[in-house]
């Protein structure tokens, strides 16, 4: 229990010591540490700002698919009106086409029966005359009765 | 053990409490404890050693294990700094409380290293007789740190008020202005500026030379027999562990003093 030089001695390695510690190791720790912190609240600070940026990705996705469903839905609808407009037009002119083709095939129709007629009545009237000739038993000449003849034919009408 | 003196229970104590001196010059002021002065020289350069050696290797990416286990060491103490010390604690008073606890902390831990083992150690690995491995039982060394200490807090005391401000706080606080209470302010002043240094030394020698003294009381089991060396080495052991706290406890409660010497001298009252 005696204080001697020992303390000078002592104090002396002391500030020994503090200079160290106070030149060498506080400020290259000190500075990494903060580095770090920096670079850690950065990184903290960059997670934050991309979930927000996430989220505003999300919202913005999802209004667009609205908006895309809802276009679809539209173009189908357009789509079925369209396809119900053709399909009525398709009727319509299938139905003109018929009309039409019955009507030709109506004239056409018409038109046969008048010439089946006509060769009807032509041969009725060569028939008539075969029988009438064959009546007279005697050859008719045609020029000197061509117009007893038209007189049947036009009887025969 | 001295094998040419009766061994004695107070030649033994007396024995292990012994500095290993050297006269430096004429007059009983002149002695240097050569065993105390070296082994707290060897700790602190070992200590700070390390710690330079990590540090200048610091990255500020991922921490080795060691940089991390030393980073948790200055952050604990950076922590405790700030909450106590409100000026830029990164120009003197962090670094200074770091290199009080390591320091105090290695010299304490001397102390559960086992005595007469060590004893051993020095005096046939190393030649040297009565070496005292623990420097902080050398109230020369607690002395040492906490004047250290009182004249830093001077030092600050004038900085921060200035001479006048500071002899305005000695006369002034803390019963007030009134002329009156001057003399009565500067006693109690006074009071507290001696006893702040012989409390923060003598608190830290006395932990640490007590632990000594009952880890020489308990090894002194050892002269009664088989079963008394088995009960001393089971106490012994007991005290050791508790001796961990007492060790770790009495170099922060030193940092933690110095800290708030030092915020105290530069605060006003």
């Amino acid at each position: 229990m005696n204080i001697n030089f020992t303390l000078i001695s002592q104090a002396l390695a002391f500030s020994v010591f503090i200079w160290f510690t106070v030149k060498f190791v506080w400020p290259p720790l000190l500075r990494a540490i903060e580095e770090r912190q920096k670079a850690i609240a950065d990184g903290l600070a960059a997670g934050e700002r991309g979930r927000h940026e996430l989220e505003l990705a999300s919202q913005r996705s999802s209004d667009v698919l609205k908006e895309a469903k809802q276009r679809a839905s539209e173009i189908i609808l357009q789509a079925e009106k369209r396809a119900t407009e053709i399909v009525e037009e398709a009727k319509r002119m299938a139905k003109e086409e018929g009309d039409r083709i019955i009507t030709g095939a109506k004239a056409d129709i018409s038109h046969e029966m008048f010439s089946a007629k006509e060769a009807l009545r032509q041969h009725a009237a060569q028939l008539a005359i075969a029988g009438a000739e064959k009546i007279l038993r005697r050859e008719v000449d045609a020029k000197v009765h061509a117009d007893i003849l038209v007189a049947i034919e036009e009887d025969l009408k | 053990m001295a094998a040419e003196t009766e061994l004695t229970p107070t030649s033994y104590i007396d024995h292990h409490l012994t500095y290993l001196t050297t006269q430096v010059s004429e007059g009983s002021f002149w002695v240097l404890h050569v065993d105390t002065l070296v082994t707290s020289l060897v700790l602190g350069v070992i200590s700070f050693g390390f710690i330079w050696l990590v540090v200048r290797k610091a990255t500020s990416g991922v921490p080795s294990k060691t940089q991390a286990f030393v980073e948790l060491a200055v952050e604990f103490i950076d922590n405790e700094v700030k909450n106590t010390f409100h000026g830029n604690r990164h120009v003197l008073v962090a670094p200074l409380a770091l290199t009080i606890f390591v320091w105090v902390l290695m010299m304490n831990a001397m102390d559960i290293l086992p005595i007469d083992i060590m004893a051993w150690v020095t005096e046939n690995v190393f030649g040297v007789h009565n070496w005292k491995i623990v420097p902080t039982t050398d109230v020369n060394t607690t002395f040492a740190l906490a004047l250290s200490v009182w004249f830093l807090m001077i030092f600050f005391n004038i900085k921060v008020k200035g001479l006048s401000g500071w002899m305005h706080e000695l006369f002034c606080t803390p019963f007030g202005k009134n002329p009156l209470f001057w003399i009565l302010n500067l006693l109690f002043n006074f009071i507290e500026y001696v006893s702040k240094p012989l409390s923060h030394s003598l608190r830290l020698f006395g932990n640490i030379y007590a632990g000594e003294i009952i880890f020489l009381l308990l090894g002194m089991w050892a002269a009664t027999g088989v079963s008394g060396t088995i009960f001393g080495s089971i106490l012994g052991a007991g005290w050791a562990i508790f001796h961990i706290l007492i060790v770790t406890l009495q170099a922060f409660i030193f940092m933690m003093l110095t800290v708030v010497y030092i915020s105290m001298a530069h605060e006003s009252h």
